[in-house]
Parts: structure tokens; C-alpha cells; sequence
């Protein structure tokens, strides 16, 4: 009977139906919706997620619009708040600490790190706290709960974007010439992105039930952030190769180019004295930083974009530990979803 | 032929934490204690956070419904028919049984769900419309028609948080009242809005039983309930009580009421609100200072309330909502609407309410009470009291109005002018 009518029904003919289909593609079957206890771990349903695609984007689509709705900078805010941070290590870290920046220009060194960190730390704080925003939703509509973390990084991305803008930018700026391995970006934000959607389903999750996590994640950003070489440089041992490297690479390109690249040259050799770097940090550090995947992912995006040697062994490494992070934050986030609209 | 729903021993039950539901409000240093304490109790008793023990929401519901019967579900509050709704909802799981839907599902258990105030009505409508599962060409399509029906077409580019609630409810209301799932699932939604709003919300939703689809509704509204279904369920502490007519289950339901009703105030546990002071007595007094439960036509009769509180109360208000036997609102008296600032001591408070003269007609009438402070609930009572309105000469000719004339009476003067 349903059958029959809904397709003499004429508003069911214009769209195909979607949401809550198990066999959308078979027209003559009508949809049937299963509800059972299902305890213990679920698969990931990645099928389900993209039937919701739409959903997923609305919710991104809001975070984006509303989160610079009445500033008056509105979205330049993307681009200001990487560039202050950037401004304030050049002046403590660069310029204070003298911390060893391989022979680039400190400023754009530091940005060139800061940029996919900032994406990753933006996505993973605000994917962490995005469930319990939403309780709202939760409470009152059915749709995979997975989609809610996985807007709030999307929203994050087009952060992202904009910032990206004003590293092309500052490489014009200091004659820095991308070679190949830039068109690897995508690539490496794809890794960066499976990284934040791991760290901030779980985090979502516990948020969940333990509101501890609100006061947890910002704690845990910026302890993360030292143990990530993202302002620093990883093993500083032998900056010259890099800067000669460098160096030798911009003199190929135009006069300007040649004044930047000089620039650098008298950057480097005012701090050339070995103060800071991970020589002097104990060995446990050492060993948090070598295991922290957004080690080898943000040196090897650094390299990519501005040059220097490609560290493909720790990419590698941070590959598959990102890898299994996604995975197994997935996996705890679908275990344990079905009980927060009671415990939220 | 297939079933719509198909429902099978659906239980559900949750864990009450005692801790939390025990002792509510508590001194500085009792939380201080509690917060040492309660790590260390931690380690004692494992992963369990306090004590918790279980409650069956719903037990054992098992019910079919045929693809375009329109089925109401009456209870009382608590009784489980929201749980009901959002397990059909997968909002949450069942501990135990199974649930079979058959067509897309469509859920309403809030009016503008997805809702940004940010956001402008425009924005707004695709939003909620892709949260109930709408896919944006559906919206697209749709869209001059939701417009139309909201009448915020003015509006359609100002931020939601500049519209009125009425116009947030209407815009709210058109998205969803533009869905077209095989099997709708609707909470107490139309509590909200206007009167003649109201109507055309359950004119619509009538449009959509009769293109032969199925709809669960949830509701205090015995009217609507009886406009819109012809079959009804109650549900009664987590098990359905009756299943048939929507007459013979809207009389089932006023009896479980009137039973509850029997009650004294004091002993009811089913109430809700913070608990820093509760409603502990309530009568209707008539003209002549006597407690009554039933007052004639036209009388106006006083309601005593009696209520302990915790603290002392200042800007306090008692809201009073009266319901005639369907659940319908007949009037709602507010102290803070009567210019009335409530303040009281610690310990007991005794509140005189005089009503003017009632308009009802004969019936039975409950009454709602809500405590509140500036802020919070502080204790709400669902048919503290009950009262009769007996028939009188409110006319003057001897002539009694009847319940079938309307839910008020108004007396007239007549004089021919020509």
C-alpha cells in the first residue's frame, strides 16, 4: 500500500528519497528502519556518513557563518590570528630565544609550522566541544552523530585555506620559490585532517560524559604544541645544509629575491649560537616528540613548501599512527554514541 | 499488506543516579566534603560514578500500526510517552526489543530544531529543513511554499534572534510542516504558537493522514488528539494501558487522572523543579470561605496554597494554569502578571489567590501549579487540585449553559434598537 502510493504521490518523485534508507537505490523496496539494542563496538558505517553528506555541510556551512557574524573583521580574523601568533614567537622565540630555524628566515619558518598546527588545534578544540553545543540536536533528531565532529573540522579547513593564503604570500615576500613537492599540501592537510577528526571524535565522546574535557583541551592543545616542532626545529643539529640549500636555490630568482635571501644569511648568522634546539632537551622529551604524529607531518610540510630535505621515514611514521588514531577515535565515538542523548 | 510499525516488548530502562536525585541542595561545606569524598569513592567502588540504580522507562510496549492510521499517545507526564517517541526517533536505544519502521521517518519533537539565532530566517530554512532530513532540492523546491505558509516573507533575511517567538514558531513550524516522511512522529509541538496557527498546523498535519501517512502523536491536548487521530494509545508507568478509540482512550486517560488527583499534594513525587520550595497543600475555597471542590457557575472562588521553602524567597511567583478535563488551557493566573511580588521566609508560606468570577461551564477542572523564582523552576505540580463547576442560574432565566456550548459562558444583554 505504501509502495503503491508513494509512487503515485508526486512529491516523492521530484527528489529521490534519502536519510534513514538502507536501499535508496532500489525504488520498488520501501525503506525499513531496524531498532534494536545493539551493545558493544559497531562498524564505522562510512555509508550511512556519506548518505548524510549534506548534513555534514549545512552544519560547516553554519560553524563558518557564524563564527565571524557581528565582528567587524569578520573572516580577516582567519588570517590575523596565525599572523599575530606568528609575530609574537618571531619576537620571543626568534628574536629573544634565538631559536634555530634551519636557515630560514625565522618569521616565515615559524608561520610555515604554525599553519597546519593551528588548523589541527582549531579543528580538535572545537571538534571536542562540538557535541555537547549540540545537545540541543542530539536530544531531538536522529542523524550519525559522527557527522558533528566531522563539520567542525570541515569549518576549520576553510580557516585553513584563508591562512594558507598569506604563507604563499610571505614566500613571495622572502623570494622563497615552492618547488614540486608543494602540490603534496593537499595530501599532507588530508593527513592532518584523519588526525583531527581522531583526536576530536574521542575527545568529543568523553566530552560527553565527563565535562572535565572542556577544561582538558585547551590545557592538552598547548601542551601538545611544545611537544610539536612546530615553532621550533626538530633536532637543530646542523642548520647550514638547509640554509646553503636554500640560499642557493633563491639566487635563481629575481634581485628581490637575492636581498630576502641575503636577509636570511644575516638572520642566521646573528643567532648562530647553538642556545636553543632539542640537544638540550632530556631525553624523554626527545622520545614525546619522535612518537607525536604531527611531528613528522608538520616537518614534512614545512620542507614541502619551503624547501629543505623531505623527512619521508617520519611522515611514514606520523602516516600510520594517524592512521590508527582515526580509526580507533571512530570506533570509540560509534561504541559509545547511543547513550548521549541520555547522559548529555 | 505491510505494517508501518511494528513494535515488539520495547523496554527501556535508565540508570538514576542517587546521589544526584537524593540530596539536591546542599551547604558549601557538604559539597566540599562530597567533592574529597566523592574521588575517593571512586577508587572504592570501581568505574561506578556513586550509586546508581535502575528505572524502567518503558516496559514490555508492543503496538501495530497500519500505514495511514494516525495514532495518539496520551499519558500523563512521565509516564513514558516521550521515551516512546524518542526511541521510535533513534534518538536513544532500547535496553530490550525491537522496532520495526517501515518508510522514511520523520521526527518533530521540538519546534525549530537546527535553529541558529545567528542565522537569518533564509539560512534558517535550509538549515532545519537538512537537520529533519530534507535534501537541500527538496527545500530548494519547496521553499516559496514554506515561506508562504510561515508568513515571515519580510523577514526572510534578518537574523532569527531579531524575530518574535511567534515568528521564530511559524518558520519553524512551515519547514516542518513540509516534510514528507512516510511515517511522522510528533511531540507536544502544538502547545506553541497562536490559536489560529494552531489550527492550521493541525489542518496540515491532517493533510499529511490523509495522503496516507502515518503519524505518532504525543500530546496533553486531548482536543487536538481527538481532531487529529482515531485511534489512541495510553501509556501509564512504562506500560500501555489502553489501546483503541481515541474516545474510549481519552476516558480511560481522565480516569487515571482523576485518580491521581486523590493524591494529597504533599505525597506526590511525580513533580518537577528544583525543590527549593515545594507545594505542600492546596484547596479552592468558595465565596464563603469553606474548602470545596465544587463551585458554582459564575463564582468566584479562592485558591490557599500552602508551600515550605528552603530559603528565603524573594521575587518569587506561583503561576496557576487551569485545564479543563480534555487538558486543555482554559486560563493561566500569574501572582508576577497580577503585579503581586512574592517574597517569603524560610520555612512555610501560606498564599491566598482570589479569582474573579469563573466563566466555565459546568465540568471538571484541574489546576497546574508552578513555583518559580527569577530564575529557576522551583517545584511545578500537575493537577494539584481539582475542582467542579457545577451548573447555577448564571443567566438569571432558569436556562443552564451546556458543555457542548463552548469551553466558557458569557452572559448577554439584549435590546432591540429599532
Amino acid at each position: 500500500m505504501t509502495v503503491s502510493q508513494s509512487v503515485l504521490d508526486p512529491s516523492t518523485i521530484k527528489p529521490p528519497p534519502r536519510a534513514v534508507m538502507p536501499n535508496a537505490s532500489a525504488p520498488a523496496t520501501v525503506p525499513t528502519t531496524i531498532i534494536e539494542p545493539r551493545p558493544g563496538w559497531k562498524a564505522l558505517d562510512l555509508r550511512e556518513l556519506w548518505r548524510y553528506r549534506e548534513l555534514l555541510y549545512f552544519f560547516a556551512w553554519r560553524d563558518v557563518k557564524v563564527r565571524y557574524k557581528q565582528t567587524m573583521l569578520g573572516a580577516a580574523w582567519a588570517i590575523i590570528q596565525p599572523f599575530m601568533m606568528m609575530v609574537v614567537f618571531t619576537i620571543f622565540l626568534g628574536k629573544m630565544a634565538a631559536v634555530s630555524s634551519g636557515g630560514l628566515p625565522y618569521p616565515i619558518f615559524v608561520y610555515a609550522g604554525l599553519l597546519p598546527w593551528s588548523f589541527f588545534s582549531t579543528a580538535i578544540a572545537s571538534a571536542g566541544n562540538s557535541v555537547i553545543n549540540q545537545q540541543q540536536l542530539i536530544t531531538k533528531v536522529y542523524f550519525p552523530r559522527l557527522s558533528i565532529p566531522f563539520s567542525a573540522v570541515g569549518a576549520a579547513m576553510v580557516d585553513f585555506g584563508i591562512a594558507f593564503s598569506v604563507l604563499l604570500a610571505m614566500m613571495v615576500y622572502y623570494g622563497i620559490a615552492p618547488g614540486w613537492w608543494i602540490l603534496l599540501v593537499p595530501a599532507l592537510v588530508g593527513l592532518a585532517t584523519l588526525a583531527a577528526l581522531g583526536v576530536g571524535t574521542v575527545l568529543a565522546a568523553l566530552n560527553v560524559s565527563y565535562r572535565d574535557f572542556r577544561y582538558v583541551i585547551p590545557f592538552l592543545v598547548q601542551v601538545w604544541m611544545f611537544a610539536t616542532p612546530a615553532i621550533y626545529m626538530k633536532g637543530a643539529a646542523s642548520p647550514q645544509p638547509v640554509a646553503v640549500q636554500a640560499a642557493s636555490r633563491t639566487t635563481t630568482q629575481s634581485a628581490s629575491a637575492q636581498r630576502s635571501a641575503a636577509d636570511s644569511g644575516s638572520f642566521d648568522q646573528d643567532f648562530q649560537r647553538p642556545t636553543a634546539g632539542m640537544q638540550k632537551a632530556p631525553a624523554w622529551v626527545r622520545v614525546l616528540v619522535d612518537l607525536n604524529p604531527m611531528t613528522g607531518l608538520i616537518s614534512f610540510f614545512r620542507a614541502s613548501t619551503l624547501g629543505g630535505d623531505l623527512p619521508w621515514r617520519e611522515l611514514g611514521f606520523s602516516t600510520v599512527t594517524i592512521v590508527a588514531v582515526f580509526v580507533a577515535g571512530c570506533v570509540y565515538f560509534r561504541r559509545v554514541e547511543d547513550s548521549f542523548a541520555d547522559i548529555i | 499488506m505491510t505494517l508501518a510499525i511494528r513494535a515488539t516488548a520495547v523496554s527501556k530502562s535508565y540508570r538514576v543516579n542517587q546521589a544526584i536525585t537524593r540530596v539536591k541542595y546542599r551547604t558549601l561545606r557538604e559539597s566540599l566534603v562530597e567533592a574529597i569524598a566523592k574521588p575517593l569513592r571512586h577508587l572504592r567502588d570501581g568505574a561506578a560514578l556513586g550509586k546508581t540504580e535502575e528505572f524502567w522507562a518503558l516496559s514490555d510496549v508492543g503496538f501495530e500500526v497500519e500505514p495511514g492510521e494516525a495514532v495518539g499517545v496520551i499519558g500523563r507526564n512521565g509516564a513514558g510517552k516521550s521515551t516512546l517517541l524518542k526511541i521510535l526517533s533513534r534518538i536513544t536505544w532500547p535496553t530490550r526489543g525491537r522496532i520495526e519502521l517501515c518508510g522514511r521517518v520523520g521526527s518533530l519533537l521540538e519546534v525549530g530544531t537546527g535553529f541558529h539565532p545567528e542565522l537569518s530566517g533564509r539560512e534558517n530554512t535550509f538549515l532545519s529543513g537538512a537537520v529533519l532530513g530534507m535534501s537541500r532540492h527538496e527545500i530548494q523546491n519547496k521553499f516559496d511554499e514554506i515561506v508562504a505558509f510561515s508568513g515571515v516573507e519580510e523577514f526572510l533575511d534578518t537574523p532569527v534572534k531579531r524575530y518574535s517567538s511567534g515568528m521564530r514558531v511559524r518558520l519553524a513550524f512551515a519547514v516542518a510542516a513540509h516534510l514528507e516522511p512516510e511515517i511522522l512522529l510528533v511531540d507536544e509541538v502544538l502547545a506553541v504558537g497562536d490559536i489560529s496557527f494552531q489550527r492550521k498546523c493541525l489542518e496540515k498535519m491532517g493533510e499529511v493522514t490523509h495522503c496516507g501517512r502515518t503519524i505518532i502523536f504525543v500530546s496533553h491536548n486531548m482536543a487536538a488528539v481527538e481532531a487529529l487521530c482515531k485511534r489512541g494509545i495510553v501509556i501509564n508507568n512504562g506500560r500501555i494501558e489502553y489501546d483503541g478509540g481515541t474516545d474510549a482512550a481519552i476516558r480511560h486517560y481522565v480516569r487515571l487522572s482523576q485518580q491521581l488527583s486523590t493524591a494529597p499534594v504533599s505525597e506526590r513525587t511525580d513533580r518537577s523543579g528544583n525543590g527549593l520550595a515545594r507545594l505542600e497543600d492546596i484547596v479552592v475555597v468558595d465565596e464563603q470561605g469553606t474548602a470545596t471542590t465544587s463551585v458554582g457557575m459564575g463564582s468566584a472562588p479562592r485558591v490557599q496554597l500552602r508551600f515550605q521553602s528552603r530559603e528565603r524567597l524573594a521575587a518569587a511567583s506561583i503561576t496557576l494554569i487551569c485545564v479543563n478535563w480534555m487538558g486543555q488551557r482554559m486560563f493561566t493566573v500569574r501572582s508576577s502578571e497580577a503585579g503581586y511580588p512574592l517574597t517569603a521566609q524560610r520555612g512555610q508560606t501560606t498564599v491566598m489567590c482570589s479569582l474573579a468570577e469563573l466563566p466555565l461551564v459546568p465540568g471538571r477542572y484541574h489546576l497546574h501549579v508552578v513555583l518559580k523564582n527569577s530564575r529557576d523552576v522551583l517545584d511545578r505540580v500537575e493537577q494539584a487540585a481539582t475542582f467542579e463547576v457545577i451548573p447555577s442560574d448564571v443567566y438569571g432565566t432558569g436556562r443552564f449553559p451546556s458543555p457542548a456550548d463552548g469551553t466558557c459562558f458569557v452572559t448577554s444583554g439584549w435590546e432591540c434598537e429599532a
